[in-house]
């Protein structure tokens, strides 16, 4: 569909000058690991679990074999040596080094190709888990059906049980995507929490347990209600891999996973960032897991009428890191928001001609669609009426993964009732303007196509300017959100390792050999 | 004067109240509902409305009247008393009073992630129109951003030599803002800090007298910009430099 008239070789050069960015930050992130990379390993090894003092034993084995060992070989060939110099299997090579019985990083370490071999039941056997999971997902997506649009809340009690009650009223209400927030400060933790957990600030936090809960009782839902219920969760921060890993054991089907959200918005370093986003995607790509980007947050930051041009830009950019990734276009979720001060005139058709503008460059997307919040107040009937036209737009453009606003949005995080509101006026929205999209088209040269026109030619500008001096100094500019970071600066830099020309990391191996 | 809530007609007392009850909206949960809202004052209340949300969880809206009348001439509210001035006003204040630059930094503190507050006091471009800090002459605003430690936060004001800290937070859960703000004057105070540099809690929740009582000098909850809390900060400096004299 092209109803707005765009310019389809601008577009054409949008996606050429992202690929080029893209690329140089390839030659990058392919020369380095790091620790939450090396962690991933162990985990997709099926090595879990916490030693006595809590730590969980990715992060042991880890970090021993970064002091003691030498950690740019990758974390594969020492537990390979391990388990041959051991003879033992790994779960019992794993509990004997808890034990301090066994050392990592004192046995002569096999090659490559040993490795592979030794390491081979390990990884077989966690990558057959995370295939099974996506083909178990798309049977039962099949089984259901799925609608075009699907609606989107947020959990975030703290308590996962609590959460479990929340989620299925929101399903049986009519939510068809459940993401639990995390416990805010997650992101900044250099390890993934272990086990159940019940006490949280703002979120629960994301745990391979809990992660397990949530699923089963989506699933109960999903059988009663008929309709697959998609469940989402994080996998951003400094451990954005491991999630992922732990996301497709457990066969979660969203993750928000931006290539640059961390960088800008938690200020992780990004060097760490670039080399974990790589990991995560491709195990997103293996284990059919949309990613959602995180566009939406720069307009909460800058103004959304002027800075509209960084959200496309960005988005190009996300594209071509996804297909570096090998991430197909139906798993991107790219995103974007509704943001614009609604004082501003006209406002609702700079919305329309946004969100269709996206619809129209990434029309197999599902893009992610996110409410006002900005210029959202304690009027909670305000709110809600802004949180109506939100939705109007969403059907309108036909968006994919709608993210309910919530009339409480300034307040707390939702009540029970605050998310059945949203569900129901969603819901009229999407019944009472169901074809208005096939009936209505733009007036040629109008307000919305011209917007469209303008916007796509400032985000083509942008983005010939990053190419020019690359991502890295761009980000060091400021040029996303008006935030500025620096090449060395933030959290995570001491767990970037430039890799050893005999460097082995088992699994994105064989996920790239599978991908390719 | 005495007051009550005015529906259609003076002092006819009514309210509007909504609420979700674990339970169904049967005749036995809109009772329960009605009787609720009895409890709690109203007189004669109706459930205009009883709605089934989930798995027994029932919504009710419901409408009644209050019998009480507020006094408000007994009513005392601690709000910010010094005036807010423009920001060219502020600029020459700093200028002939204080001549040098008045360094403000602020963060969005704790597990906090919401950068909305303490952007539109700080950034450029401000809030509905009201200028941020950045674009005052004379000032310089370093905004930390968000989750930032209370540890960090201080540390950063003894590096950038603070003159005025900006702590922000906007959404809350099960009150921990309240311990995250208590928490970062104790650790001022444990840094010998806490008289060295103006105090300033904002956020959708925080009132003056709130802030005040939790050991801050100000607090700015909604509809206040950036103006008003670089009024506030630069008269207190202006007032301090002089009681040193």
């Amino acid at each position: 569909m092209n109803k707005l008239n765009l310019d389809q070789n601008v577009i054409a050069t949008c996606r050429q000058l992202a690929m080029g960015i893209a690329d140089d930050i390839h030659e990058f992130i392919h020369k380095h690991t790091t620790v939450s990379v090396e962690r991933t390993v162990c985990r997709l090894l099926g090595v879990d679990g916490v030693d006595r003092f809590g730590v969980p034993i990715p992060n042991l084995i880890v970090d021993d074999i970064k002091d003691r060992g030498d950690l740019s070989r990758g974390v594969s060939v020492y537990l390979a040596a391990g388990l041959k110099a051991t003879g033992m299997d790994l779960k019992a090579l794993v509990k004997a080094y808890l034990q301090g019985e066994v050392q990592l990083g004192s046995d002569p370490l096999p090659s490559i190709k040993e490795t592979l071999g030794i390491l081979e039941p390990y990884y077989a056997a966690t990558l057959k888990q995370i295939k099974d999971n996506r083909g178990e997902r798309e049977n039962r997506k099949q089984k259901y059906g799925q609608k075009p649009t699907e609606i989107y809340v947020i959990v975030a009690t703290g308590n996962i049980h609590e959460d479990v009650i929340q989620a299925k009223a929101a399903a049986k209400a009519g939510a068809d995507i459940i993401a639990v927030i995390r416990s805010t400060g997650q992101s900044l933790l250099d390890y993934v929490p272990y086990g159940i957990t019940t006490e949280g600030f703002g979120g629960t936090y994301a745990t391979q347990a809990n992660f397990r809960l949530m699923r089963a009782a989506l699933d109960e839902v999903a059988e009663a209600e008929n309709r697959y219920i998609s469940l989402v969760n994080y996998a951003s921060g400094l451990c954005m891999p491991e999630i992922a890993a732990m996301a497709a054991l457990e066969r979660l089907d969203i993750l928000l996973n931006d290539s640059m959200y961390g960088i800008i918005f938690r200020d992780i370093n990004m060097q760490r960032t670039f080399i974990d986003q790589y990991f995560s995607r491709l195990i997103n790509a293996y284990a059919g897991i949309i990613i959602n980007t995180g566009e939406d947050n720069y307009l909460t930051t800058s103004d959304a009428v002027e800075e509209a041009h960084t959200v496309l830009a960005s988005q190009f950019i996300n594209e071509a890191f996804a297909l570096k990734a090998h991430l197909p276009e139906q798993l991107m979720g790219l995103g974007h928001a509704f943001e614009i001060d609604p004082a501003v005139e006209d406002s609702f058709l700079l919305e329309i001609a946004q969100a269709e503008m996206a619809r129209e460059i990434f029309p197999t997307a599902p893009l992610k669609y996110m409410p006002p919040t900005k210029h959202i107040n304690g009027n909670i009937f305000r709110a809600y009426q802004q949180n109506t036209m939100f939705n109007l737009a969403t059907t309108f453009t036909d968006q994919s993964i709608h993210l309910l606003g919530m009339m409480t949005e300034a307040i707390h995080t939702p009540f029970i009732a605050d998310r059945y509101l949203a569900i129901e006026n969603a819901k009229l929205v999407q019944r009472a303007a169901k074809s208005m999209r096939e009936e209505i088209c733009f007036k040629p040269g109008g307000i919305i196509e011209s917007r469209a026109k303008s916007v796509l030619a400032k985000a083509a500008e942008l983005l010939e300017s990053v190419r020019k001096i690359g991502l890295f100094q761009a980000l060091e500019n400021g040029v996303f959100a008006g935030v500025k970071r620096p090449f060395k600066g933030g959290k995570g830099l001491e767990g970037v390792i430039a890799k050893h020309p005999q460097y082995l990391n088992v699994i994105s191996a064989r996920m790239e050999a599978e991908l390719l | 004067m005495k007051l009550r809530p005015y529906g259609d007609t003076l002092a006819d007392g009514k309210v509007q109240l909504s609420f979700t009850l674990p339970c169904d909206p049967d005749a036995t949960g809109i009772e329960a509902a009605k009787q609720l809202a009895k409890a709690m004052g109203m007189i004669d209340p109706g459930v205009v409305q009883a709605e089934k949300i989930g798995e027994g969880f029932g919504f009710f809206i419901v409408y009644g009247s209050v019998p009480f009348a507020i006094d408000t001439d007994k009513i005392k509210v601690e709000d910010v008393a010094t005036p807010t001035l423009s920001r060219e006003e502020i600029e020459s204040l700093i200028e002939k009073e204080l001549g040098r630059d008045v360094v403000f930094v602020g963060a969005s503190t704790g597990t906090d992630a919401h950068t909305v507050g303490i952007d539109a006091i700080m950034n450029m471009k401000g809030f509905a129109g009201h200028y941020g800090l950045e674009r005052y002459k004379h000032v310089k605003a370093y905004n930390l951003g968000s989750q930032v430690a209370n540890e960090e936060f201080v540390r950063q004001a003894r590096r950038l030599q603070a003159d005025v800290l900006l702590v922000s937070q906007t959404v809350t859960q099960k009150d921990i803002h309240l311990r995250n703000l208590t928490n970062l004057v104790e650790l001022l105070e444990a840094e010998k800090l806490r008289d060295q540099v103006i105090l300033i809690a904002g956020g959708a929740r925080i009132t003056h007298e709130l802030a005040k009582e939790l050991g801050y000098d100000a607090g700015f909850g909604p509809k206040k910009y950036a103006e008003d809390v670089a009024s506030f900060a630069v008269l207190e400096l202006i007032e301090r430099k002089k009681s040193v004299k």
